[in-house]
């Protein structure tokens, strides 16, 4: 590390011009797009003096639903560059057959798949299910704000400042080529001695930051701001699934801090957690990453799972069937996913009596999920069903999800699993699963909420337009890959010499390019939504006929959500308002307590953005310069006392007259 | 700092910019002490075990020491955390016994799955090279 000591290496650190790839044209010329959009972008924001806006507004807002908002856009913009990735990797393989090498060499390859899965799972999927959470579970329970908003506002810019550090990667060095797990011995320091695994260590180390503390935030908030009269039995099962989410989060990501950190004591100070030899052990590293790992997954999928039972009971205009039962099933998918982390490495050799266990308690995980499948189906049942876009969602994701659990429960079984185990087949169930689970939640999240967070609702057709694309190119891009597996195809092979194979692959492209239609469809649906905004627009702040509280306030909500604290009597708590023949209270508000916006949360993570890259590149100087500036600027902030401000009752009455207003022009 | 829901907020209160849980207990005096008197104790005498010889086996002293640290852990967390089971409606003892469960499971599970890993993956260390037949 300190091997060769001169001014060059003391500044720069192991930063030179030759880590600037210029020699990939690909590479290139994405810079060169990136840097131009970025140009427009800025550009237009000066000239336009957002500036200001933005950052009084937005960047230093402590507005939960404006940082849900703002996570959301970060999910959005990250799965542009995953997706771009998950282009590649399919054009790759349908053309680099009988001694074509395609147009992406294996290192390049290797990269490409390793940040498409880091990016999806990281700064994709974890920000939406948590830019969703945020903007929702303090709506649903009657709150003003979460519990620690500065903390929330912290966590958001912490996890935008990981996803800086990937994207960073793509311009200055390299990215890691190990998988996004990063397994060692690969990701040691022998076998990866460059900064692609240091990126992904510090990306995730950052990003980390971020998730934990949010999860703190969301588990106290749901704990002590339910309004009164909210039992935990009467929670809407969004935030229940939430909360379930949050004590995962909490619970498991201190253990990939932990693993994270012992791998980074092996490349950095040499030690030997996790090398081959001097006591090494790189199948701890295995075991422990997946006891973070498999809870990771139902982090994604509660909130999914929540989401649609949402939209279930409101597009069916009937109470979810089996409330209660659906809480229990997620509080023991909670638990269980505890137990079965072993099933990511069957083959590793822990032999027959632990397999079993693990296999047994897999099989197990997929009764509470079965029990959901069977309650959303029994709402269905009899409801008088709309086919809006978010109940098509939801119908699309019962069909794929359980498609996607029965290949799962096949790769449960340990001796189908050393078959299966590293195929395409894998590829195919977990996509199955993420794709038609995750991201079909969040896009019906998305639609279901959208009309909330802006007040006007999302353009139907192009939803259709998005969903249909969605849901066949998913069919087309995964079915052969299970073709794929079962005859033995492995994962992360960039070239292949058989050209029997090479149809299934070409198939495989095709959906990618469906599906590529459908984020296509996606964005000309958010512009035409723009553009058609006053047709679309909602004033009663209930568009779907919702039953959950965050449909009783304004679309968009006031700053304070609720100028008087809702009393709860049953779940489903806005539906029972409406049967009680509820009526806005018109005259009585009072000033409202609330936080006050601060820039300490921009500040501290772009000190961590040069943190992480300091100690990506051994650049040691910056690397103390920035901690000492964390350190500073945290210290400096228990100092700002002026945290809190009253909204005025005049400005309350004045917003809710307005509403006021508006309600009475439509009727 | 917390959002408050209700609208009488004293300003005193809100001019701090927090506020107490009310349900939380912060202890008396003679409960601080009474806990520092048996962390004390509780330190003390697993320190006597060590220095002073006091078994010939030390697997028994090992397993002394570690029984002291449990019941100081609890000592620590009944009188200095404020931990019963009424403290937050409950949630504290159910955080706690949900953390011990998953601590449990995900160390003995780790040893469970190591201990087969290393029986069944045979790693050769250099003392048996040097030993092998």
């Amino acid at each position: 590390m300190f091997s060769h000591l001169d001014t060059k290496s003391l500044i720069f650190g192991r930063l030179d011009l030759g880590a600037f790839p210029l020699h990939e044209p690909i590479l290139v010329a994405t810079f060169i797009a990136v840097a131009l959009g970025g140009i427009v972008v800025v550009g237009a924001l000066t000239y336009f003096r957002l500036w200001g806006y933005l950052w009084k507004e937005w960047f230093t807002s402590v507005d939960h639903k404006k940082i849900g908002i703002m996570y959301v856009v970060l999910a959005l913009v990250m799965l542009m560059r995953g997706f771009a990735d998950a282009v590649m990797m399919r054009t790759q393989q349908a053309i680099a057959f009988g001694g074509n090498e395609g147009f992406l060499p294996p290192h390049h390859y290797d990269q490409v798949f390793t940040a498409h899965g880091v990016i999806m799972i990281f700064f994709m999927a974890m920000p939406f299910v948590t830019g969703l959470m945020n903007f929702v579970v303090p709506l649903q329970i009657g709150a003003r704000d979460v519990s620690f908003p500065f903390l929330n506002n912290f966590s958001f810019w912490m996890t935008a400042a990981g996803a800086v550090l990937i994207m960073i990667s793509l311009f200055v060095g390299e990215f890691a080529r190990t998988g996004w797990l990063a397994y060692p011995p690969l990701s040691g320091a022998d076998y990866s001695p460059g900064v692609g695994v240091d990126y992904y260590i510090w990306g995730l180390q950052v990003a980390g930051v971020g998730t934990t503390l949010s999860g703190i935030n969301l588990v106290a908030t749901i704990i002590k701001m339910r309004a009164p009269g909210m039992t935990m039995m009467k929670m809407p099962v969004f935030t229940w699934t939430s909360f379930c989410t949050n004590i995962l989060i909490v619970a498991t990501f201190p253990i990939l801090t932990a693993t994270l950190a012992l791998l980074s004591l092996d490349r950095y100070v040499g030690t030997n957690f996790f090398t081959n030899d001097l006591g090494g052990n790189p199948m701890m590293y295995v075991n422990l990453i997946w006891i973070w790992g498999h809870p990771e997954v139902y982090i994604l999928i509660l909130p999914a799972f929540g989401i649609f039972s949402e939209i279930v009971a409101t597009f069916c205009g009937k109470r979810l069937f089996g409330y209660a039962s659906m809480v229990y099933a997620t509080v023991v998918i909670t638990i269980l996913s505890y137990l079965v982390w072993l099933h990511h490495f069957f083959t590793m050799g822990s032999g027959a009596s632990v397999n079993a266990f693990f296999g047994i308690t897999t099989m197990i995980i997929s009764i509470p999920t079965g029990a959901k499948v069977f309650n959303w189906l029994f709402t269905m049942y009899r409801g008088r069903i709309r086919f809006e876009v978010p109940m098509l969602w939801t119908i699309g994701f019962m069909v794929t999800f359980v498609i996607g659990g029965m290949t799962g429960v096949m790769l449960a079984v340990p001796p189908a699993d050393f078959v299966l185990h590293n195929s395409l087949f894998l590829i195919a169930h977990f996509h199955n699963v993420i794709i038609g689970g995750v991201v079909f939640g969040v896009l019906a999240g998305f639609n279901y909420w959208f009309p909330k967070a802006f007040g006007f609702k999302l353009d139907p057709f192009w939803g259709k337009m998005s969903f249909w694309f969605w849901l066949i190119g998913f069919y087309f891009a995964f079915m052969p890959l299970y073709v794929l597996g079962l005859m033995g195809v492995t994962r992360r092979v960039s070239q292949f010499e058989d050209p029997s194979l090479q149809i299934w692959f070409i198939i495989a492209a095709f959906g990618a390019f469906l599906i590529a239609l459908g984020i296509a469809s996606f964005i000309i649906q958010l512009i035409v939504s723009f553009i058609k905004r006053e047709e679309l627009r909602d004033v009663t702040g209930d568009p779907w006929d919702g039953r959950t509280l965050e449909w009783s306030t304004s679309s968009p909500p006031p700053d304070y959500n609720f100028a008087f604290t809702p009393v709860i009597h049953d779940h489903d708590s806005w539906y029972d308002m409406k049967r009680r023949g509820y009526t806005r209270p018109l005259e009585g508000y009072r000033p409202i307590h609330m936080p006050k916006n601060t820039g300490t949360g921009v500040i501290l993570a772009g000190l961590s953005v040069a943190l992480g890259f300091a100690l990506i590149w051994y650049i040691w100087w910056l690397a103390a310069l920035s901690f000492a500036g964390i350190i500073l600027v945290s210290i400096a902030h228990t100092f700002n006392y002026k945290r809190d401000f009253y909204i005025p009752a005049e400005e309350v009455v004045a917003t809710e007259n307005a509403r006021t207003q508006l309600l009475m022009k439509k009727a | 700092m917390t959002t408050h829901i209700t609208h009488e907020e004293d300003a005193h209160h809100a001019h701090h910019g927090h506020s107490h849980g009310h349900e939380a207990g912060h202890g008396s005096m003679k409960s601080y002490m009474t806990g520092f008197i048996l962390s004390v104790i509780l330190t003390a005498v697993p320190f006597w075990l060590v220095m002073g010889d006091v078994f010939q086996s030390k697997a028994v002293t090992v397993a002394l020491i570690m029984a002291f640290a449990v019941v100081q852990i609890i000592v620590h967390m009944i009188y200095f955390l404020h931990m019963n089971s009424r403290s937050e409606g409950g949630w504290t003892l159910l955080a706690l016994i949900f953390t011990i469960v998953l601590v449990v499971i995900a160390l003995s599970g780790s040893l469970w799955v190591m201990h087969h890993l290393n029986a069944n993956m045979m790693p050769v260390s250099p003392d048996m090279m040097r030993n092998a037949p």
